[in-house]
């Protein structure tokens, strides 16, 4: 199933918030899979600065350091081909990239 | 008269430290990229408004910034460091395989006579080059297929390529040195690699001969007699007059022959600077002391400098990409430290002054001299 053109939400960590130059949470265009594949890709192909920082060049695997969630559901573990949650896909909520906490 | 430019890497960003000739007073810039560490800037010999940044941190891996404007403003570029063929796998800390993969750039060494050309020292170790100024990079992949890479292991910091040396003369001559495994060179522009440690000792390496393996922290020469090559290793610095095809010992006087750094004075070929620290278990100087330590004579035969450093109480380290000098008269030296103070030397390291002494620890220092 495709969504050509659906807008889903992402909401990064403010490091890369900044590297990109974005100001709040950012609304690509799926034009692919609706999965987190299609997700990363697309949000890649808008900012191509983020290439990389999320996912590992080579692997393409999530960077160890980050996590996936939607609302309060751990997604980082899902299979990057299975489909976004229908709230990702309809817009209704973000899809979210974290951070793991630094500090002591 | 002229100006300087320093520019410092840190764990938490990068500052730019501005002077003019006299290096008395000093402007200070940043932090760019606040929060990430620096490891390397370094700018172009043929457009010192042209500088490349390695920026990275274990969150979001690598991004490599280019500035146009001598840093007022940066653009962030390629960060595909894609090996060009299957890495295959290194020796692990144990002696095991491990598989090869990229972790960061360590080093940048931009072309001597091209803006857009610039080399980046990679970890895993690998040589990668860029032809249109950062935006795409070719891994130079001779040097990570070399027969011996399999016998490669990392040092503490990681398995790094840490040192490029351009020839002055353009025969495409290069010099690497990665740790642990020595130093290599090329006399075809990157297309064939050998090794060049013949003469180095490893207590470590129980064969005298061993052809890799050795822990290199640094390596330098000057641009006007390229062949003679200065080395900080692990132990011992050491000294090479036919282009590294063999070396000797120039540790002499040194209170301690552990260390990172080593460079090269710019207008005087055989006087040469080194930071001595304790050993690789106190990453410290000798006795709680800092000092450089120079050379007029290409090795042998140092003398420490210390007016202006503390001489009690000191507990820090000095990187091998740390140190730097200007090619002003008299020239100037630099260095940072783990603590974080930036040290300059208007006369050659005779005196020296801190520049700022709170920055985040120091990873990188390189001086730019401009008209």
């Amino acid at each position: 199933m495709t969504r050509a053109g659906a807008p889903v939400r992402i909401v990064l960590p403010a490091a890369l918030r900044e590297l990109a130059g974005i100001g709040g949470e950012v609304a690509v265009a799926l034009t692919g899979a609706p999965t987190q594949r299609g997700l990363l890709d697309a949000l890649e192909a808008t900012y191509p600065v983020l290439g990389g920082t999320i996912r590992d060049r080579n692997s393409a695997r999530r960077r160890p350091f980050l996590r996936f969630f939607v609302g309060d559901e751990d997604r980082s573990l899902d299979d990057p081909d299975d489909p976004l949650p229908e709230s990702v896909v309809s817009g209704r909520e973000p899809f979210v990239v974290l951070g793991a906490i630094a500090g002591g | 008269m002229g100006r300087v430019r320093i520019l410092v890497g840190t764990r938490k960003g990068a500052f730019v430290l501005s002077s003019d000739a006299r290096r008395a007073t000093w402007q200070v810039d940043g932090p760019y990229f606040p929060g990430w560490e620096i490891y390397h800037l370094k700018g172009s010999p043929a457009d010192p408004e042209r500088i490349y940044a390695s920026q990275s941190n274990g969150w979001f891996g690598q991004v490599v910034q280019r500035s146009d404007d001598g840093g007022r403003s940066w653009e962030a570029v390629s960060n595909d460091f894609s090996y060009a063929s299957e890495p295959g796998t290194h020796q692990w800390y144990d002696g095991t395989p491990h598989p090869w993969k990229f972790a960061r750039v360590w080093h940048f060494e931009p072309s001597l006579a091209d803006p857009d050309t610039v080399y980046a020292g990679v970890e895993d170790a690998a040589l990668f080059r860029s032809s249109d100024g950062g935006r795409s990079w070719q891994e130079l992949a001779a040097l990570r297929e070399h027969t011996t890479s399999e016998r490669w292991q990392p040092g503490a910091g990681g398995m790094c390529l840490h040192s490029i040396l351009l020839d002055p003369a353009g025969r495409g001559r290069i010099w690497v040195a990665i740790s642990a495994a020595g130093v290599f060179r090329s006399d075809d522009g990157g297309e064939t690699w050998r090794p060049a440690n013949r003469g180095l000792r490893s207590e470590f390496l129980p064969d005298p001969e061993v052809e890799v393996g050795h822990c290199v922290h640094d390596i330098a020469h000057h641009p006007e007699r390229p062949e003679v090559l200065f080395m900080q290793k692990h132990w011992d610095v050491m000294r090479s007059d036919d282009g590294g095809e063999s070396w000797r010992e120039v540790s002499g006087n040194l209170p301690s022959d552990f260390g990172f750094v080593v460079d090269v004075h710019p207008h005087e070929p055989e006087t040469v600077y080194v930071v001595p620290i304790t050993s690789d278990r106190e990453h410290f100087p000798p006795g709680g002391g800092l000092s450089v330590w120079r050379s007029r004579t290409g090795g042998e035969e140092w003398e420490a400098l210390t007016r202006g450093l503390p001489q009690e109480h000191c507990y820090v380290n000095v990187l091998r990409d740390a140190f730097a000098l200007d090619r002003l008269e008299p020239a100037g030296a630099y260095f940072g430290t783990t603590g974080g103070q930036v040290y300059a030397s208007a006369d050659g390291g005779d005196s020296w002054d801190a520049v700022v002494r709170d920055l985040p620890a120091v990873l990188s220092v390189e001086a730019q001299t401009l008209p």
